[in-house]
């Protein structure tokens, strides 16, 4: 993914900080690379048990914990299974799973 | 829905910390406040590699790898730079872990103090140099176990109180932290954001690998770091003005601490009393500044 440069009304490019790539000659984000392999233990919420509070959103060190439809949602693809959700979750919603049982 | 921290994600998934990382966190809560207009530059430290192999990167922000000693003198560099095209916007920040500022870095990021140019210094505080193998820096505290200083020989001495040097430069804003208290955070972020100035932010980040710990703990062992009063949470304005952040009513025995860390197993009864005492003793040194 390169990062396409704004440009102003005539097609001029805009330059700035916020306009140059991440990194000098970027070829973009890490988001290829799915850390689920690094995964012992698989997060699970109860969404009967969920009050919305997004305390495991807030604290999740990925960020692997998405907002859709104002809910939280874990993206199995990038949870590398630390269980903090788990461990922080005020209702205890969240049920560790082990992985490939 | 109500959320206490702003919802923008700059920092993207797929970045190669470990299990439970704190730096991770305190990045995350960085990039929510500071936003895609901004500027980092990053010594040799966790973060140098967290972020992914050269071409790529899980920050989303122009970075800069620089040598060890000189993430304060780059982002200085960064920013006169910036002035001198005429983009007073951008925020520029020095991020740098215990090692490249502690020790290594002591030198330029006084010099940056001393000369108060506009950035944003903030360490990320995981104990040890836990990037290279765990090996002991002078922000690793009394007693603990590092592959430097085996349990027959652990640290001897207390940590180095940097907000306090930091603070005797008078600059505008020094600040400690914890990645368990986000919202405390956020805001101390977003008053850095709008103070001219160098500002300076501690940010307590648990590593569970160098800690010994289990992933899941890493929230958990910052708060009790506050709750136990070994790394209390203030804010200093002009080096004179203190402010409590987090109150302790009733401070938690040190041990609640020692026990989910394995780096601290080792020690005995008489060696924790004494941990304890210069706890105890520090914190009324503090106590009386505010």
């Amino acid at each position: 993914m390169l990062i396409k440069f704004r440009t102003d009304k005539k097609g001029v490019k805009i330059s700035g900080a916020k306009d140059m790539p991440p990194m000098p000659a970027s070829l973009g984000l890490m988001n290829w690379n799915k850390t689920s392999s690094w995964r012992n233990l698989k997060p699970i919420i109860d969404y009967e048990k969920c009050i919305d509070c997004f305390i495991c959103w807030k604290f999740c060190p990925e960020p692997a914990i998405k907002i859709v439809d104002e809910r939280p949602v874990i993206d199995y693809d990038f949870c590398k299974g630390c269980m903090l959700c788990a461990e922080e979750c005020p209702k205890d919603a969240i049920a560790t799973e082990v992985e490939g049982k | 829905m109500k959320l206490t921290i702003p919802e923008r994600e700059i920092m993207q998934p797929g970045h190669l910390a470990c299990q439970g990382c704190g730096a991770s966190m305190a990045m995350r809560y960085a990039l929510k406040i500071f936003g895609r207009d901004s500027v980092l530059t990053i010594p040799a430290c966790c973060w140098a590699v967290i972020d992914g192999p050269f071409p790529y990167t899980a920050v989303n922000v122009p970075l800069f790898h620089t040598a060890f000693e000189t993430a304060a003198v780059m982002a200085s560099g960064i920013k006169a730079g910036l002035d001198v095209q005429g983009e007073k916007s951008t925020n520029v920040i020095a991020w740098a872990g215990d090692g490249g500022t502690f020790d290594i870095g002591i030198q330029a990021i006084s010099g940056a103090a001393e000369r108060n140019d506009d950035i944003t210094y903030i360490v990320y505080d995981n104990e040890a140099y836990m990037n290279t193998g765990i090996q002991r820096s002078s922000a690793t505290p009394h007693g603990a176990w590092t592959t430097t200083t085996p349990i027959k020989h652990y640290k001897i001495g207390a940590k180095k109180n940097m907000v306090e040097i930091m603070s005797a430069h008078r600059i505008p804003y020094a600040a400690t932290a914890s990645v368990a208290y986000p919202e405390d955070l956020c805001k101390k972020l977003e008053k850095a954001k709008n103070i001219r100035g160098f500002k300076f932010i501690h940010i307590l980040a648990p590593c569970p690998t160098g800690w010994k710990s289990d992933p899941k703990y890493t929230v958990k062992l910052a708060k009790l770091a506050v709750q136990t009063n070994i790394f209390p949470i203030y804010e200093i304005e002009n080096g004179l003005k203190y402010t409590q952040n987090k109150k302790v009513k009733q401070r938690k025995p040190i041990t609640e601490y020692f026990k989910y860390q394995g780096r601290f197993k080792h020690l005995k009864k008489e060696e924790v009393e004494f941990i304890q005492k210069s706890i105890d003793r520090e914190n009324e040194i503090l106590l009386k500044k505010f």
